[in-house]
Protein backbone atom coordinates (compact mmCIF):
# COMPACT_ATOMS: atom_id res chain seq x y z
CA UNK A 1 0.00 0.00 0.00
CA UNK A 2 1.58 3.58 -0.81
CA UNK A 3 1.92 5.86 1.95
CA UNK A 4 -0.83 8.37 0.96
CA UNK A 5 -3.08 5.61 1.27
CA UNK A 6 -2.40 3.81 4.27
CA UNK A 7 -2.71 7.45 6.01
CA UNK A 8 -6.06 8.10 4.24
CA UNK A 9 -7.03 4.50 5.25
CA UNK A 10 -5.79 5.06 8.73
CA UNK A 11 -7.74 7.91 9.42
CA UNK A 12 -10.93 6.43 8.22
CA UNK A 13 -10.45 3.75 10.02
CA UNK A 14 -9.92 5.36 13.11
CA UNK A 15 -13.50 7.27 12.39
CA UNK A 16 -15.00 3.63 12.51
CA UNK A 17 -13.40 2.99 15.78
CA UNK A 18 -14.82 6.12 17.50
CA UNK A 19 -18.15 4.90 15.94
CA UNK A 20 -17.91 1.25 17.61
CA UNK A 21 -16.52 2.62 21.01
CA UNK A 22 -17.84 6.31 21.57
CA UNK A 23 -21.67 4.58 22.47
CA UNK A 24 -20.30 2.43 24.87
CA UNK A 25 -18.23 4.77 26.66
CA UNK A 26 -21.41 7.10 27.01
CA UNK A 27 -23.29 4.07 28.35
CA UNK A 28 -20.31 3.10 30.74
CA UNK A 29 -19.99 7.17 32.07
CA UNK A 30 -23.95 7.13 32.54
CA UNK A 31 -23.85 4.41 34.35
CA UNK A 32 -21.91 6.48 37.10
CA UNK A 33 -24.36 9.60 36.70
CA UNK A 34 -26.33 10.63 39.71
CA UNK A 35 -29.70 11.56 37.36
CA UNK A 36 -32.15 8.90 37.80
CA UNK A 37 -34.31 10.30 34.62
CA UNK A 38 -32.34 12.43 32.42
CA UNK A 39 -29.21 11.88 29.89
CA UNK A 40 -27.61 15.30 31.24
CA UNK A 41 -25.17 14.65 34.06
CA UNK A 42 -25.80 15.91 37.23
CA UNK A 43 -22.83 14.25 39.48
CA UNK A 44 -21.28 10.94 40.26
CA UNK A 45 -22.58 7.84 42.30
CA UNK A 46 -22.38 4.01 42.18
CA UNK A 47 -26.07 4.30 43.71
CA UNK A 48 -27.19 2.23 40.73
CA UNK A 49 -24.60 -0.55 40.82
CA UNK A 50 -25.93 -1.24 44.32
CA UNK A 51 -29.68 -1.61 43.35
CA UNK A 52 -28.19 -3.50 40.75
CA UNK A 53 -27.32 -6.46 42.93
CA UNK A 54 -29.82 -6.25 45.23
CA UNK A 55 -32.18 -6.73 42.02
CA UNK A 56 -33.82 -10.48 42.30
CA UNK A 57 -35.51 -10.25 38.53
CA UNK A 58 -31.76 -9.79 36.77
CA UNK A 59 -29.85 -12.41 39.23
CA UNK A 60 -32.75 -14.59 38.09
CA UNK A 61 -32.10 -13.87 34.54
CA UNK A 62 -28.31 -14.29 34.54
CA UNK A 63 -28.73 -17.60 36.48
CA UNK A 64 -31.41 -18.59 33.58
CA UNK A 65 -29.21 -17.40 31.06
CA UNK A 66 -26.06 -19.45 31.92
CA UNK A 67 -27.92 -22.01 31.90
CA UNK A 68 -29.45 -22.38 29.00
CA UNK A 69 -26.39 -21.34 27.79
CA UNK A 70 -24.85 -24.31 29.39
CA UNK A 71 -27.11 -26.89 28.19
CA UNK A 72 -27.13 -25.50 24.42
CA UNK A 73 -23.45 -25.74 24.09
CA UNK A 74 -22.92 -29.30 25.48
CA UNK A 75 -25.90 -30.31 23.03
CA UNK A 76 -24.19 -28.24 20.01
CA UNK A 77 -20.87 -28.95 20.72
CA UNK A 78 -21.51 -32.83 20.61
CA UNK A 79 -23.82 -32.80 17.59
CA UNK A 80 -22.23 -30.41 15.63
CA UNK A 81 -18.39 -31.88 15.95
CA UNK A 82 -19.92 -35.52 15.34
CA UNK A 83 -21.50 -33.87 12.24
CA UNK A 84 -18.51 -32.16 11.22
CA UNK A 85 -16.27 -35.19 11.68
CA UNK A 86 -19.03 -37.51 9.48
CA UNK A 87 -19.09 -34.67 6.65
CA UNK A 88 -15.40 -34.47 6.35
CA UNK A 89 -14.26 -37.88 6.12
CA UNK A 90 -17.20 -40.28 4.78
CA UNK A 91 -18.64 -39.75 1.33
CA UNK A 92 -22.45 -40.99 0.91
CA UNK A 93 -24.99 -40.15 -1.05
CA UNK A 94 -26.81 -37.18 0.36
CA UNK A 95 -23.85 -35.57 1.29
CA UNK A 96 -24.43 -32.16 -0.64
CA UNK A 97 -27.75 -32.02 -0.02
CA UNK A 98 -26.92 -32.48 3.65
CA UNK A 99 -24.13 -29.54 3.64
CA UNK A 100 -26.56 -26.95 2.42
CA UNK A 101 -29.13 -28.29 4.56
CA UNK A 102 -26.61 -27.22 7.90
CA UNK A 103 -25.96 -24.17 6.34
CA UNK A 104 -29.88 -23.09 6.66
CA UNK A 105 -30.06 -22.22 10.24
CA UNK A 106 -26.98 -19.34 9.56
CA UNK A 107 -29.28 -17.91 6.98
CA UNK A 108 -32.75 -18.47 8.38
CA UNK A 109 -34.16 -15.29 9.75
CA UNK A 110 -34.12 -15.56 13.86
CA UNK A 111 -37.61 -14.64 13.64
CA UNK A 112 -39.01 -17.66 11.87
CA UNK A 113 -36.96 -19.93 13.86
CA UNK A 114 -38.88 -18.32 16.51
CA UNK A 115 -42.40 -18.08 15.45
CA UNK A 116 -42.06 -21.55 14.10
CA UNK A 117 -41.01 -22.91 17.38
CA UNK A 118 -43.66 -21.01 19.31
CA UNK A 119 -45.95 -22.56 16.52
CA UNK A 120 -44.66 -25.88 16.92
CA UNK A 121 -45.21 -25.85 21.08
CA UNK A 122 -48.86 -24.43 21.12
CA UNK A 123 -49.57 -27.33 18.57
CA UNK A 124 -48.42 -30.10 21.19
CA UNK A 125 -49.54 -28.33 23.58
CA UNK A 126 -46.26 -27.80 25.48
CA UNK A 127 -46.01 -24.74 28.27
CA UNK A 128 -43.75 -22.71 27.78
CA UNK A 129 -40.69 -22.11 30.72
CA UNK A 130 -37.13 -22.11 30.78
CA UNK A 131 -36.88 -25.53 28.91
CA UNK A 132 -38.48 -24.22 25.79
CA UNK A 133 -36.14 -22.35 24.71
CA UNK A 134 -32.31 -24.13 24.37
CA UNK A 135 -34.10 -26.33 21.54
CA UNK A 136 -33.70 -23.29 19.33
CA UNK A 137 -30.43 -22.42 20.74
CA UNK A 138 -28.94 -25.75 19.64
CA UNK A 139 -30.51 -25.26 15.88
CA UNK A 140 -29.17 -22.09 15.57
CA UNK A 141 -25.63 -22.74 17.36
CA UNK A 142 -25.01 -26.68 16.02
CA UNK A 143 -24.14 -25.20 12.52
CA UNK A 144 -21.90 -22.42 13.91
CA UNK A 145 -20.37 -25.10 15.55
CA UNK A 146 -20.10 -27.53 12.68
CA UNK A 147 -18.31 -25.18 10.73
CA UNK A 148 -15.69 -24.23 13.05
CA UNK A 149 -14.85 -27.86 13.58
CA UNK A 150 -14.80 -28.40 9.69
CA UNK A 151 -12.35 -25.51 9.39
CA UNK A 152 -10.01 -27.35 12.01
CA UNK A 153 -10.52 -30.93 10.14
CA UNK A 154 -9.19 -29.50 6.87
CA UNK A 155 -5.68 -29.28 8.58
CA UNK A 156 -6.03 -33.08 9.85
CA UNK A 157 -3.48 -35.60 8.04
CA UNK A 158 -6.04 -39.01 7.81
CA UNK A 159 -2.44 -40.78 8.31
CA UNK A 160 -2.39 -40.31 11.83
CA UNK A 161 -5.18 -42.21 12.43
CA UNK A 162 -3.77 -45.11 10.57
CA UNK A 163 -0.66 -44.71 12.08
CA UNK A 164 -2.66 -45.52 15.61
CA UNK A 165 -4.46 -48.28 13.78
CA UNK A 166 -1.06 -49.95 12.56
CA UNK A 167 -0.08 -49.92 16.17
CA UNK A 168 -2.68 -51.74 17.18
CA UNK A 169 -5.53 -49.29 18.75
CA UNK A 170 -9.02 -49.98 18.36
CA UNK A 171 -11.55 -47.40 17.32
CA UNK A 172 -12.21 -46.02 20.80
CA UNK A 173 -8.47 -45.62 21.27
CA UNK A 174 -7.59 -43.93 18.49
CA UNK A 175 -10.89 -41.80 18.61
CA UNK A 176 -9.97 -40.58 21.79
CA UNK A 177 -5.58 -40.30 21.67
CA UNK A 178 -5.37 -39.22 18.42
CA UNK A 179 -8.24 -37.69 16.54
CA UNK A 180 -9.96 -35.91 19.78
CA UNK A 181 -6.76 -34.07 20.67
CA UNK A 182 -5.90 -32.93 17.11
CA UNK A 183 -9.40 -31.59 16.62
CA UNK A 184 -9.25 -30.03 20.31
CA UNK A 185 -8.87 -26.57 19.75
CA UNK A 186 -11.34 -26.55 16.85
CA UNK A 187 -14.07 -28.07 19.29
CA UNK A 188 -13.07 -25.83 22.46
CA UNK A 189 -13.37 -22.74 19.82
CA UNK A 190 -16.73 -23.90 18.87
CA UNK A 191 -18.36 -24.89 22.16
CA UNK A 192 -17.22 -21.13 23.14
CA UNK A 193 -18.58 -19.75 20.12
CA UNK A 194 -22.12 -22.07 21.01
CA UNK A 195 -21.89 -20.69 24.42
CA UNK A 196 -21.21 -17.05 23.67
CA UNK A 197 -24.02 -17.53 20.88
CA UNK A 198 -27.02 -18.75 23.10
CA UNK A 199 -26.07 -16.21 26.01
CA UNK A 200 -26.26 -13.35 23.92
CA UNK A 201 -29.55 -14.65 21.80
CA UNK A 202 -32.54 -12.87 22.06
CA UNK A 203 -34.89 -13.25 19.02
CA UNK A 204 -35.41 -16.96 20.01
CA UNK A 205 -35.60 -16.42 23.70
CA UNK A 206 -38.56 -13.71 23.32
CA UNK A 207 -40.97 -16.22 21.50
CA UNK A 208 -40.08 -19.28 23.00
CA UNK A 209 -39.83 -18.64 26.93
CA UNK A 210 -42.56 -18.58 29.71
CA UNK A 211 -43.75 -15.80 31.35
CA UNK A 212 -41.17 -15.66 34.43
CA UNK A 213 -38.80 -17.16 33.41
CA UNK A 214 -36.48 -14.09 31.22
CA UNK A 215 -33.27 -14.81 29.92
CA UNK A 216 -30.68 -11.79 30.32
CA UNK A 217 -31.45 -10.48 26.66
CA UNK A 218 -35.14 -10.71 27.41
CA UNK A 219 -35.10 -8.87 30.87
CA UNK A 220 -32.89 -5.87 29.68
CA UNK A 221 -35.43 -5.64 26.29
CA UNK A 222 -38.31 -5.21 28.92
CA UNK A 223 -35.62 -2.99 30.83
CA UNK A 224 -34.88 -0.85 27.74
CA UNK A 225 -38.56 -0.54 26.19
CA UNK A 226 -39.82 0.43 29.65
CA UNK A 227 -37.19 3.89 29.31
CA UNK A 228 -33.92 5.29 30.04
CA UNK A 229 -32.88 3.58 32.99
CA UNK A 230 -29.74 4.14 34.88
CA UNK A 231 -29.70 0.69 35.96
CA UNK A 232 -29.10 -0.68 32.13
CA UNK A 233 -26.32 1.67 32.25
CA UNK A 234 -24.68 -0.04 35.11
CA UNK A 235 -25.74 -3.95 33.72
CA UNK A 236 -24.28 -3.28 30.49
CA UNK A 237 -20.95 -1.73 31.68
CA UNK A 238 -20.42 -5.11 34.04
CA UNK A 239 -21.56 -7.13 31.21
CA UNK A 240 -18.82 -5.16 28.52
CA UNK A 241 -16.13 -5.22 31.45
CA UNK A 242 -16.86 -9.14 31.27
CA UNK A 243 -16.88 -9.73 27.91
CA UNK A 244 -13.48 -7.64 27.50
CA UNK A 245 -12.35 -10.01 29.75
CA UNK A 246 -13.81 -13.12 28.13
CA UNK A 247 -11.94 -12.10 25.44
CA UNK A 248 -8.75 -11.65 26.85
CA UNK A 249 -8.50 -14.72 28.63
CA UNK A 250 -9.73 -16.91 25.79
CA UNK A 251 -7.89 -15.49 22.88
CA UNK A 252 -4.70 -15.87 25.34
CA UNK A 253 -6.05 -19.69 25.94
CA UNK A 254 -6.78 -20.30 22.02
CA UNK A 255 -2.99 -18.87 20.90
CA UNK A 256 -1.43 -20.84 23.82
CA UNK A 257 -2.73 -24.14 22.07
CA UNK A 258 -2.65 -23.04 18.99
CA UNK A 259 0.97 -22.77 18.86
CA UNK A 260 1.53 -25.71 21.52
CA UNK A 261 -0.21 -27.85 18.36
CA UNK A 262 1.78 -25.90 15.87
CA UNK A 263 5.12 -27.45 17.87
CA UNK A 264 3.55 -31.03 17.89
CA UNK A 265 3.21 -31.11 14.23
CA UNK B 1 -21.43 -50.67 3.38
CA UNK B 2 -19.85 -49.90 6.60
CA UNK B 3 -18.17 -46.18 6.51
CA UNK B 4 -21.66 -44.95 4.76
CA UNK B 5 -23.21 -46.39 8.13
CA UNK B 6 -21.00 -45.13 9.80
CA UNK B 7 -21.27 -41.52 8.16
CA UNK B 8 -25.12 -42.14 8.70
CA UNK B 9 -24.27 -42.85 13.10
CA UNK B 10 -22.39 -39.46 13.55
CA UNK B 11 -24.62 -37.61 11.54
CA UNK B 12 -28.27 -38.56 13.00
CA UNK B 13 -28.21 -36.62 16.08
CA UNK B 14 -27.98 -33.76 14.56
CA UNK B 15 -30.34 -34.74 11.61
CA UNK B 16 -32.87 -35.62 14.28
CA UNK B 17 -32.79 -31.84 15.96
CA UNK B 18 -32.84 -29.93 13.05
CA UNK B 19 -36.07 -32.17 11.73
CA UNK B 20 -37.52 -31.99 15.13
CA UNK B 21 -36.91 -27.73 15.66
CA UNK B 22 -36.66 -26.55 12.57
CA UNK B 23 -37.92 -28.38 9.77
CA UNK B 24 -41.31 -29.15 11.52
CA UNK B 25 -41.67 -26.40 12.93
CA UNK B 26 -40.98 -24.63 9.21
CA UNK B 27 -43.59 -26.90 7.89
CA UNK B 28 -46.16 -26.68 10.29
CA UNK B 29 -46.40 -22.41 9.73
CA UNK B 30 -46.41 -23.15 6.26
CA UNK B 31 -49.65 -25.53 6.55
CA UNK B 32 -51.09 -22.64 9.09
CA UNK B 33 -50.47 -19.71 6.56
CA UNK B 34 -52.67 -21.73 4.33
CA UNK B 35 -55.34 -22.66 7.33
CA UNK B 36 -58.45 -20.88 7.64
CA UNK B 37 -58.97 -18.17 10.58
CA UNK B 38 -61.88 -19.40 13.13
CA UNK B 39 -61.10 -16.38 14.82
CA UNK B 40 -59.55 -15.12 18.85
CA UNK B 41 -56.29 -17.50 17.60
CA UNK B 42 -58.37 -20.83 16.40
CA UNK B 43 -56.83 -22.50 13.79
CA UNK B 44 -59.08 -24.25 11.46
CA UNK B 45 -57.41 -26.99 8.78
CA UNK B 46 -59.33 -26.07 5.64
CA UNK B 47 -57.06 -24.65 3.00
CA UNK B 48 -57.48 -20.91 2.14
CA UNK B 49 -55.56 -18.50 0.90
CA UNK B 50 -56.77 -15.35 3.13
CA UNK B 51 -53.81 -14.75 4.89
CA UNK B 52 -51.88 -14.41 1.63
CA UNK B 53 -54.45 -12.03 0.14
CA UNK B 54 -54.49 -9.72 3.56
CA UNK B 55 -50.01 -9.88 3.16
CA UNK B 56 -50.80 -8.97 -0.20
CA UNK B 57 -52.33 -5.95 1.06
CA UNK B 58 -51.01 -2.72 0.19
CA UNK B 59 -50.42 -1.60 3.57
CA UNK B 60 -48.61 -4.60 4.43
CA UNK B 61 -46.75 -4.82 0.77
CA UNK B 62 -45.64 -0.85 1.85
CA UNK B 63 -43.96 -2.07 5.42
CA UNK B 64 -42.14 -5.39 3.63
CA UNK B 65 -41.06 -2.66 0.55
CA UNK B 66 -39.66 -0.38 3.86
CA UNK B 67 -37.88 -3.33 5.12
CA UNK B 68 -35.97 -4.07 2.09
CA UNK B 69 -35.02 -0.43 1.09
CA UNK B 70 -33.69 0.16 5.21
CA UNK B 71 -32.12 -3.37 4.94
CA UNK B 72 -30.36 -2.51 1.52
CA UNK B 73 -29.49 1.43 2.18
CA UNK B 74 -27.97 0.03 5.61
CA UNK B 75 -25.98 -3.00 3.92
CA UNK B 76 -24.75 -0.50 1.18
CA UNK B 77 -23.27 1.67 4.34
CA UNK B 78 -21.88 -1.48 5.22
CA UNK B 79 -20.09 -2.33 2.65
CA UNK B 80 -18.98 1.33 1.93
CA UNK B 81 -17.26 1.34 5.27
CA UNK B 82 -16.24 -2.21 5.85
CA UNK B 83 -14.61 -3.09 3.10
CA UNK B 84 -12.07 -0.44 3.04
CA UNK B 85 -11.97 -0.54 7.40
CA UNK B 86 -11.32 -4.89 6.78
CA UNK B 87 -8.47 -3.79 4.56
CA UNK B 88 -6.88 -1.32 6.45
CA UNK B 89 -6.74 -3.93 9.19
CA UNK B 90 -5.28 -6.66 6.83
CA UNK B 91 -2.70 -4.72 6.44
CA UNK B 92 -1.86 -3.50 9.50
CA UNK B 93 0.95 -5.99 9.88
CA UNK B 94 1.79 -6.77 13.59
CA UNK B 95 -1.17 -4.99 15.14
CA UNK B 96 -3.69 -6.94 12.68
CA UNK B 97 -4.89 -9.41 15.87
CA UNK B 98 -5.34 -6.64 18.24
CA UNK B 99 -7.67 -4.47 15.85
CA UNK B 100 -9.46 -7.57 15.31
CA UNK B 101 -10.14 -8.09 18.51
CA UNK B 102 -11.44 -4.38 19.16
CA UNK B 103 -13.77 -5.27 16.28
CA UNK B 104 -15.07 -8.24 18.11
CA UNK B 105 -15.68 -6.65 21.63
CA UNK B 106 -19.11 -4.95 20.81
CA UNK B 107 -19.88 -7.58 18.30
CA UNK B 108 -19.71 -10.01 21.71
CA UNK B 109 -21.79 -6.96 23.77
CA UNK B 110 -25.99 -8.02 23.43
CA UNK B 111 -27.17 -5.73 20.56
CA UNK B 112 -29.53 -4.67 22.60
CA UNK B 113 -27.50 -2.81 24.58
CA UNK B 114 -25.38 -1.13 21.70
CA UNK B 115 -28.50 0.15 20.70
CA UNK B 116 -29.57 1.21 24.08
CA UNK B 117 -26.35 3.38 23.96
CA UNK B 118 -27.67 5.27 20.65
CA UNK B 119 -31.12 5.89 22.53
CA UNK B 120 -28.79 7.85 24.55
CA UNK B 121 -26.79 10.03 21.96
CA UNK B 122 -29.92 10.81 19.35
CA UNK B 123 -32.59 11.62 22.13
CA UNK B 124 -33.53 15.26 21.59
CA UNK B 125 -32.28 15.56 25.20
CA UNK B 126 -29.51 13.29 24.41
CA UNK B 127 -26.00 13.98 24.16
CA UNK B 128 -25.28 14.41 20.43
CA UNK B 129 -27.94 17.13 20.87
CA UNK B 130 -26.77 18.75 24.02
CA UNK B 131 -23.41 19.15 22.26
CA UNK B 132 -24.68 20.63 19.21
CA UNK B 133 -26.43 22.89 21.46
CA UNK B 134 -23.81 23.65 23.34
CA UNK B 135 -21.36 24.91 20.77
CA UNK B 136 -23.88 26.82 18.45
CA UNK B 137 -24.50 24.78 16.10
CA UNK B 138 -28.28 24.30 16.13
CA UNK B 139 -30.44 26.18 18.04
CA UNK B 140 -32.93 23.58 18.63
CA UNK B 141 -32.79 19.95 19.03
CA UNK B 142 -32.65 18.11 15.90
CA UNK B 143 -35.30 14.89 16.42
CA UNK B 144 -33.44 12.05 15.53
CA UNK B 145 -34.79 9.25 17.44
CA UNK B 146 -37.87 7.91 15.59
CA UNK B 147 -36.46 8.87 12.18
CA UNK B 148 -35.26 6.51 9.76
CA UNK B 149 -32.31 8.00 10.40
CA UNK B 150 -32.00 6.62 13.63
CA UNK B 151 -32.79 3.08 12.32
CA UNK B 152 -30.09 3.05 9.71
CA UNK B 153 -27.66 4.06 12.12
CA UNK B 154 -28.97 1.33 14.51
CA UNK B 155 -28.97 -1.05 11.84
CA UNK B 156 -25.22 0.11 10.51
CA UNK B 157 -24.00 0.22 14.55
CA UNK B 158 -25.47 -3.37 14.94
CA UNK B 159 -24.72 -5.52 11.66
CA UNK B 160 -21.35 -3.83 10.23
CA UNK B 161 -19.08 -6.73 12.23
CA UNK B 162 -20.84 -8.82 10.39
CA UNK B 163 -19.62 -6.78 6.88
CA UNK B 164 -16.25 -6.77 8.60
CA UNK B 165 -15.10 -10.12 8.98
CA UNK B 166 -15.80 -12.30 6.00
CA UNK B 167 -14.23 -9.41 4.02
CA UNK B 168 -11.43 -9.10 6.21
CA UNK B 169 -10.80 -12.92 5.99
CA UNK B 170 -11.09 -12.73 2.27
CA UNK B 171 -8.58 -10.07 2.37
CA UNK B 172 -6.09 -11.77 4.56
CA UNK B 173 -6.27 -14.82 2.68
CA UNK B 174 -5.66 -13.20 -0.58
CA UNK B 175 -2.01 -13.96 -2.10
CA UNK B 176 0.19 -10.75 -2.22
CA UNK B 177 1.98 -12.32 -5.71
CA UNK B 178 -1.01 -11.92 -7.71
CA UNK B 179 -1.11 -7.72 -6.97
CA UNK B 180 2.74 -8.13 -7.55
CA UNK B 181 1.99 -9.85 -10.86
CA UNK B 182 -0.27 -7.03 -11.58
CA UNK B 183 2.25 -4.70 -10.83
CA UNK B 184 4.31 -6.07 -12.83
CA UNK B 185 2.40 -5.86 -15.94
CA UNK B 186 1.56 -2.47 -15.89
CA UNK B 187 -1.07 -1.88 -13.85
CA UNK B 188 -1.81 0.69 -11.22
CA UNK B 189 -3.06 0.87 -7.90
CA UNK B 190 -6.96 1.54 -9.08
CA UNK B 191 -6.78 -1.10 -11.45
CA UNK B 192 -5.09 -3.56 -9.60
CA UNK B 193 -7.72 -3.03 -7.31
CA UNK B 194 -10.23 -3.19 -9.33
CA UNK B 195 -9.52 -5.78 -11.86
CA UNK B 196 -7.24 -8.28 -9.37
CA UNK B 197 -7.84 -7.66 -5.50
CA UNK B 198 -11.49 -7.25 -5.83
CA UNK B 199 -12.81 -10.48 -8.25
CA UNK B 200 -10.68 -12.37 -5.83
CA UNK B 201 -12.34 -11.20 -2.22
CA UNK B 202 -15.61 -11.10 -3.86
CA UNK B 203 -16.70 -14.30 -1.68
CA UNK B 204 -15.88 -12.25 1.18
CA UNK B 205 -18.49 -9.34 0.15
CA UNK B 206 -20.80 -11.98 -0.99
CA UNK B 207 -20.60 -13.53 2.45
CA UNK B 208 -20.52 -10.09 4.25
CA UNK B 209 -23.77 -8.79 2.26
CA UNK B 210 -26.08 -11.99 3.21
CA UNK B 211 -24.73 -11.95 6.65
CA UNK B 212 -25.32 -7.94 6.81
CA UNK B 213 -28.57 -8.32 4.85
CA UNK B 214 -30.79 -11.11 6.46
CA UNK B 215 -30.69 -10.20 10.05
CA UNK B 216 -31.13 -6.61 8.87
CA UNK B 217 -34.38 -7.26 7.10
CA UNK B 218 -35.87 -9.50 9.20
CA UNK B 219 -34.88 -7.42 12.54
CA UNK B 220 -37.84 -6.40 14.78
CA UNK B 221 -35.90 -4.76 17.93
CA UNK B 222 -34.17 -1.79 16.00
CA UNK B 223 -37.42 -0.15 14.95
CA UNK B 224 -38.81 -1.42 18.63
CA UNK B 225 -36.11 0.74 20.40
CA UNK B 226 -35.30 3.03 18.25
CA UNK B 227 -38.46 4.61 17.25
CA UNK B 228 -40.82 3.11 19.86
CA UNK B 229 -42.91 1.33 17.07
CA UNK B 230 -43.90 4.71 15.18
CA UNK B 231 -42.06 2.95 12.22
CA UNK B 232 -42.13 -1.07 11.42
CA UNK B 233 -40.90 -3.45 9.80
CA UNK B 234 -42.04 -7.01 8.46
CA UNK B 235 -40.43 -8.19 11.62
CA UNK B 236 -42.49 -6.22 13.83
CA UNK B 237 -45.51 -6.99 12.15
CA UNK B 238 -44.43 -10.63 12.19
CA UNK B 239 -44.32 -10.38 16.13
CA UNK B 240 -47.44 -8.30 16.10
CA UNK B 241 -49.59 -11.17 14.51
CA UNK B 242 -47.96 -13.89 17.11
CA UNK B 243 -48.28 -12.71 19.92
CA UNK B 244 -50.45 -9.31 20.37
CA UNK B 245 -53.28 -10.14 17.69
CA UNK B 246 -53.22 -13.56 17.50
CA UNK B 247 -53.58 -13.80 13.96
CA UNK B 248 -51.08 -16.86 13.21
CA UNK B 249 -52.49 -16.95 9.72
CA UNK B 250 -51.03 -13.75 8.65
CA UNK B 251 -48.01 -14.09 10.56
CA UNK B 252 -46.88 -17.25 9.40
CA UNK B 253 -47.77 -15.78 5.78
CA UNK B 254 -45.26 -13.33 6.40
CA UNK B 255 -42.89 -15.62 7.80
CA UNK B 256 -43.33 -17.56 4.66
CA UNK B 257 -43.13 -14.53 3.03
CA UNK B 258 -39.87 -13.01 4.45
CA UNK B 259 -38.03 -16.70 3.69
CA UNK B 260 -39.07 -16.15 0.17
CA UNK B 261 -37.36 -12.39 0.10
CA UNK B 262 -34.34 -13.58 1.74
CA UNK B 263 -33.93 -17.12 -0.64
CA UNK B 264 -34.78 -14.56 -3.63
CA UNK B 265 -31.95 -12.09 -2.64
CA UNK B 266 -29.57 -14.71 -2.23
CA UNK B 267 -30.36 -15.95 -5.50
CA UNK B 268 -30.33 -13.37 -7.56
CA UNK B 269 -27.40 -11.06 -5.33
CA UNK B 270 -25.23 -14.29 -6.12
CA UNK B 271 -25.81 -14.62 -9.62
CA UNK B 272 -25.33 -10.79 -9.95
CA UNK B 273 -22.03 -11.09 -8.49
CA UNK B 274 -20.74 -13.94 -10.22
CA UNK B 275 -21.55 -13.09 -13.76
CA UNK B 276 -19.47 -10.02 -12.97
CA UNK B 277 -16.43 -11.27 -11.26
CA UNK B 278 -16.22 -13.03 -14.32
CA UNK B 279 -16.25 -10.49 -16.61
CA UNK B 280 -14.23 -8.53 -14.18
CA UNK B 281 -11.28 -11.29 -14.05
CA UNK B 282 -11.24 -11.81 -17.94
Amino acid sequence: MRKKTKIILGSFSVLVFLFFYIPLFVVMAFSFNDSSVGTVWTGFTTQWYESLFSNRQILSAVQNSLYIAVVTTIISTILGTLAAIALYRYNFPGKRFLNVIFYIPVAMPEIVVGISLLALYAMVGMTLGLNTVFPGHVVMATSFVMLVVMARLHGFDPAMEEAAKDLGANKWQTFWRVTFPLIFPGVLAASLLAFTISLDEFVVAFFTTGPGSNTLPVLIYSMVRRGVSPEINALSTILLIFIVIVVLIVGRVLIQIQSRGGDRS
Amino acid sequence: MKPIRNAYALLSPAIVWLTLFLVVPVALITVISFSTDGGYGLIIYEFSLDAYLQAFDPFYLQIIWQSIVWAFVSTVICLLVGYPFAYFIAHSGKWKNILLILVMIPFWSNLLIRLYAWVILLNNEGVINQLLLSIGIISEPITMLYTPFSIIVGMVYGFLPFMILPIYASIEQLDRRYLEAAEDLGAGPVSTFLRVTLPITMPGVIAGVFMTFIPAVSVFVITDLLTGNRLVMIGNVIRDAFVVEMNWQLGSALSILLMALVLLSVLIFTRFTSSRSKRMTR
